[in-house]
This record gives C-alpha cells, sequence and structure tokens, in this order.
C-alpha cells in the first residue's frame, strides 16, 4: 500500500468550526494554514538509527487526527520533534503557521501537550503543578482559568493535595489538565487513555469532544483502535518512520474495509461447489457455513450472483449475516504489509 | 524574554528549599558551626594567630566558602537532574522559554538558597567567633558572585549526572579536596615554596583569598587577581551552558 492520501482534509465531523475559520481566513484575506505542518521530516539519531523518513503531513485547525502505528514505528519521534523535545534531522515543521525551530516561542506557546508517561512532581500540589505550567509557558497567573479546567476534569476537590497521592487516573487528568493550563491552540494526546478506567475513558472523550467544539486541534495517538474509530476525524497511520496512509475515517473505513457475508446452511457441505471456485468463498470447517468477503465499495453483484448459484444448485440456507471490519482490521492490514 | 516563565521555575525551586528546610538550611548550617565551635572555639583557642587574625575568625571565610560552593552546586545540579531523573524535564524543554531564561530561573534560585544559607551561616559564626567584615561590598559580591558560578557548576553536573552517584562525585572526589587545600585552615604562605605553587593551580584559592580580604584586608594573592579568576571561572561555566542548550547535551536527542 502506498501514500494513498497525503493532502490534508477537513473533516466532515466538525463543520462549524471549519466554517469560523474558513470566516476568519476570508476576512483576512490570507490562504488557510493548516494548524500543523510537517514538511520532508527526517530524524536520524547519533546512533545512526533513521526513526522519521520523510514524513509530510498537514492537520487542519479544529480536528482531531489520529496517529496509528505499532510500538516504535515514530509516533513519540514526531509528536517530541513538534513540541520541541527532540531535534529535527532535516525538513521543515510548522505549529499554528510558526516554524517551530526560528519562531519556537511562538509555536510551543500553541501547544500543550499530555505525554504517554505519567511524568509528575510527586511532592507538588495539584494547583501549584497546573499553575506551574501556565506560568513556564508565558501565561500570567489566572486562578479563574485554572479553577475552571481543574473542576471540568474533576480534580477540583484534590486542589490542595499532593500528586503523589493522586490515584493514576487522577495523575492523568492532571497531565491534561497542566496541558491544558495555557489555553493551548493544539493539543497533543500521547496515549492518553492507557491504563484509565472505562468510566475515565469515556469521560475523556468527552473532553476532547468538547475541545474539539472550541476549535482546538487535537492529535491523538492510540494503541486501542476503538478510541481513533470513535473519537478521530482523520486517520494517519505510521509504520517504519514512514506515514504510510492518511484518510478520512470515514472513507478510509468505506475503502479498505471489508464485508463479511455469513450463510448458514441447513445442511452440511463437504466442499465448496466448483460454481462458485472463482468466488472469494470459504467454508467452516464444520461444512455449516458459507463465508462470502468482499470489498464495502465493491457493486454488489457478488452478492446477488451468490445467491443465485446456491439457488441453482438447491444449497439452502436459514440465516444470513453481514459484518464490515473495524479500524482495528484495517490497522492490523495496513501495517503488516 | 518569558519572564512568567523564569518566575515559574524560580518559584518552583523556592518552593523546594521550602519543602526541605532541614535538608537545605538546617543540615549544611548544623555542619559547618560544629567547624565553628571546635576549631574556632575550642581547638583555635590554643593556636596562634595568622596574619593576626585569631585562628577561629581566620577560618570562617573558607568554611563559608566550602558550604557555598558545595550548596550552590548541589542546589543546582539536583534541580535540574531531578525533572530529568522523572521525566518532568519534557515540560521545560517543550515551554516556550530560551535556554537563557531556563538558567535564569535554576541557576537563579539556586544561587539565591546558597547566598541565604552563606548568610546565616556567617550570622551563626557570629555565636562562636568574633570577626570583623571590612569590606561588606566586596564580601557580599563575592558571595553573589561564587555562588552564581558554582551553581552555574552545578546545573553543568546535573545535566551530565545519568544517576545519582555522579551528582555526587565531583562535589565529594574534587571540590571538597580542593576547598581544604586551597587554604581554609591555613594561609599558602605558611606552605614550603613547591606546595606554594602547585596551590595556585587550584581555583579555590582564588575564591578563599578574594572572600577573606573582604573580612580582613589580607590575602594571599591579590584580590584583583581573586575577583579575576573567579569572572574566568564564570565565564567557562557559561560557555559550558551555551554548548550544552546549542547541542542538546543530554537534555534534547
Amino acid at each position: 500500500m502506498g501514500i494513498i492520501a497525503t493532502e490534508a482534509k477537513l473533516s466532515n465531523a466538525a463543520p462549524v468550526v471549519r466554517k469560523c475559520c474558513a470566516l476568519i481566513h476570508h476576512q483576512q484575506d490570507k490562504p488557510v494554514q493548516p494548524d500543523i505542518s510537517v514538511k520532508h521530516l527526517n530524524k536520524v539519531y547519533a546512533d545512526g538509527f533513521r526513526a522519521l523518513n520523510d514524513i509530510n503531513l498537514d492537520i487542519e485547525r479544529g480536528e482531531i487526527f489520529a496517529l496509528l502505528g505499532p510500538n516504535g514505528a515514530g509516533k513519540t519521534t514526531l509528536i517530541s520533534i513538534i513540541c520541541g523535545i527532540a531535534n529535527i534531522s532535516s525538513g521543515e515543521v510548522k505549529a499554528a503557521g510558526y516554524d517551530i525551530v526560528k519562531d519556537y516561542r511562538k509555536a510551543r506557546e500553541s501547544i500543550g501537550l499530555v505525554p504517554q508517561e505519567l511524568h509528575t512532581d510527586s511532592f507538588e500540589t495539584v494547583w501549584g503543578a497546573v499553575s506551574f505550567s501556565r506560568g513556564l509557558f508565558g501565561k500570567p497567573p489566572a486562578p479563574d482559568h485554572i479553577e475552571k479546567i481543574l473542576k471540568e476534569l474533576s480534580l477540583w476537590d484534590k486542589r490542595n493535595n499532593r500528586i503523589m497521592s493522586l490515584s493514576g487516573g487522577m495523575k492523568r487528568r492532571l497531565m491534561i489538565a497542566k496541558a491544558l493550563s495555557h489555553e493551548p491552540q493544539i493539543l497533543f494526546l500521547d496515549e492518553p487513555t492507557a491504563g484509565v478506567d472505562v468510566e475515565l475513558r469515556r469521560d475523556m472523550w468527552d473532553m476532547v469532544r468538547k475541545l474539539r467544539e472550541k476549535g482546538v486541534t487535537i492529535i491523538l495517538t492510540t494503541h486501542y483502535i476503538e478510541e481513533a474509530e470513535e473519537m478521530a476525524d482523520r486517520i494517519g497511520v505510521i509504520r517504519q518512520g514512514e506515514i504510510i496512509l492518511v484518510e478520512d475515517k470515514a472513507q478510509l473505513m468505506s475503502k479498505l474495509g471489508k464485508k463479511e457475508l455469513r450463510l448458514h446452511l441447513q445442511h452440511p457441505l463437504e466442499t465448496i461447489p466448483r460454481q462458485l471456485a472463482l468466488e472469494p468463498v470459504e467454508l467452516s470447517k464444520d461444512g455449516y457455513e458459507l463465508i462470502y468477503t468482499f470489498d464495502s465499495q465493491q457493486e454488489q453483484a457478488g452478492v446477488a450472483r451468490l445467491l443465485r448459484t446456491l439457488g441453482d444448485l438447491d444449497i439452502e440456507y436459514r440465516d444470513i449475516q453481514t459484518r464490515e471490519s473495524s479500524l482495528e482490521e484495517i490497522f492490523v492490514g495496513l501495517v503488516n504489509e | 524574554m518569558n519572564l512568567y516563565g523564569v518566575r515559574a521555575i524560580y518559584n518552583f525551586e523556592m518552593a523546594r528549599m521550602r519543602r526541605t528546610l532541614m535538608q537545605s538550611v538546617a543540615s549544611p548550617v548544623i555542619s559547618t558551626s560544629l567547624y565553628f565551635v571546635v576549631f574556632g572555639s575550642a581547638i583555635g583557642s590554643r593556636m596562634g594567630e595568622i596574619n593576626d587574625i585569631s585562628y577561629g575568625a581566620f577560618i570562617i571565610p573558607g568554611l563559608v566558602m566550602l558550604s557555598l560552593l558545595m550548596q550552590s552546586i548541589s542546589n543546582a545540579s539536583f534541580g535540574i537532574y531531578m525533572p530529568k531523573f522523572s521525566g518532568t524535564i519534557y515540560e521545560v524543554l517543550s515551554a516556550p522559554v530560551s535556554y537563557v531564561e531556563v538558567v535564569l530561573g535554576y541557576v537563579g534560585a539556586a544561587a539565591t538558597k546558597s547566598v541565604i544559607l552563606g548568610v546565616i551561616i556567617l550570622m551563626t559564626a557570629r555565636l562562636f567567633v568574633d570577626y570583623e567584615v571590612l569590606h561588606p561590598f566586596w564580601m557580599f559580591a563575592f558571595l553573589v558572585l561564587t555562588a552564581i558560578t558554582f551553581s552555574l557548576f552545578g546545573f553543568i553536573i546535573g545535566i551530565w549526572a545519568d544517576g545519582f552517584e555522579k551528582l555526587q562525585i565531583i562535589p565529594l572526589m574534587i571540590v571538597t579536596p580542593l576547598v581544604f587545600l586551597g587554604g581554609t585552615f591555613y594561609s599558602i604562605d605558611m606552605l614550603p615554596e613547591i606546595w606554594q605553587t602547585i596551590s595556585l593551580f587550584n581555583p579555590v584559592v582564588y575564591l578563599i583569598s578574594g572572600f577573606r580580604w573582604a573580612f580582613y584586608g589580607v590575602s594571599d594573592v591579590h584580590v584583583g587577581i581573586s575577583v579575576g579568576m573567579t569572572l574566568l571561572f564564570l565565564t567557562a561555566c557559561m560557555v559550558g551552558v551555551w554548548w550544552i542548550f546549542k547541542t542538546g547535551y543530554r537534555l534534547r536527542s
């Protein structure tokens, strides 16, 4: 599979934001700029390991972009470079229209990062830690804003507690509060729900949606494919340091998704009839199921032909089931190619 | 300039000092006071004067300098090493702060803590030993300059160290011997000529000599040379820090 699409497309899921952005851009008579623009980015570590290879990626304002990839694919390296934690070997990266090297202050002001690991100062209080983050990013003290964030993340009651006394889930919320303390335009969530319970995961998804409604651009890496399936507007897949696919989620599932038709037979078959030999049909071990697999975009004539042939052969079936492949199956298929 | 960023780092580090008063303040004050009691009040009263200064008073500048150097290095190295160790350094690296601002925050806090400690030790010394300060301005200038210089040095050690053991190696294995052999307890004039020459390669000699001059108007080397050497070491440390941030040494991969 080559690069299917690298051009950014505004998703259908953020029409209001896109309309606002378009209006602003029109009024200022400026071309629409992506919030994150990565051009020919390469990263080679000192030991010669090439972590990123000619990455090109545009992420538009107000979209939720999910970056998927197996362990070691380069997701965290890419995020680290955009956020300023790792150096660029070659290429150009812009955040909110600012070059992350030449205009690093402006670029970094616009970014909030929730890292994968729970890095916190155990002896600091929740309030102190969030206030520290706001100051570090050049913003004047704003107790009202911090209070609002802590309340939204259900941390208000813990504001005077030391971080060491918080549960893992609370620490995860705190990391998000710190990242949001300076009101960033772009939010990176690196495996945000790793190790959190289902309830908290749902809460976080809700919070991410609310942020998107406010126009915040969200870049999400996750191992939970259902998370990307649930939230993302667009999906990017990275493998061995290369972006192998960037696609609107719905289009991706439509393009690469497989459909499966399962026919439960009245009487078992020993082999697949020769009339069906050319069709993508499998027979279950017990002979009671015929499984027909087809592309979801393919014209449906194949199904009609299959059913007609079964009728001609007097093969009776008592039930029909169809199933569409999940994003996880698409992802596994892509990275294994 | 991101003044809010500088203030955030500075306040964070100062808050750490307030949280650990026993370790940050009480412990060095008590251990240095023991020197005043033993060498100043007890043994010192039976020893002769050096350059017309009582032995108890003579050793005060050197002992203050010992604490100042050790605490400056310890405060600054620990201040930057801990975020590296715990992983919270990601936040500083991703923040819109220049390396000058990062250094101002960390080194400024470390130097402030050391100066506060130096002043407390000087006040404590007064309880055990009579001493005077002939040049208060220069005394304070040496105090501040040395605190900044060795906080910068500590900052470099904190970046270089990849384990707690390395944080301790240079202060204990190099700085402490240099201070003890740098004229804390004696004037280098009292050494044989060859050892006097060798001592001049010890940078701490210049610091202690200049600091002692500010107290009593006597020194092993000219005060101008002491100031010059301190500034030279300060410059070397600044170049080291500049190189670290320019290359990302042990900070950015």
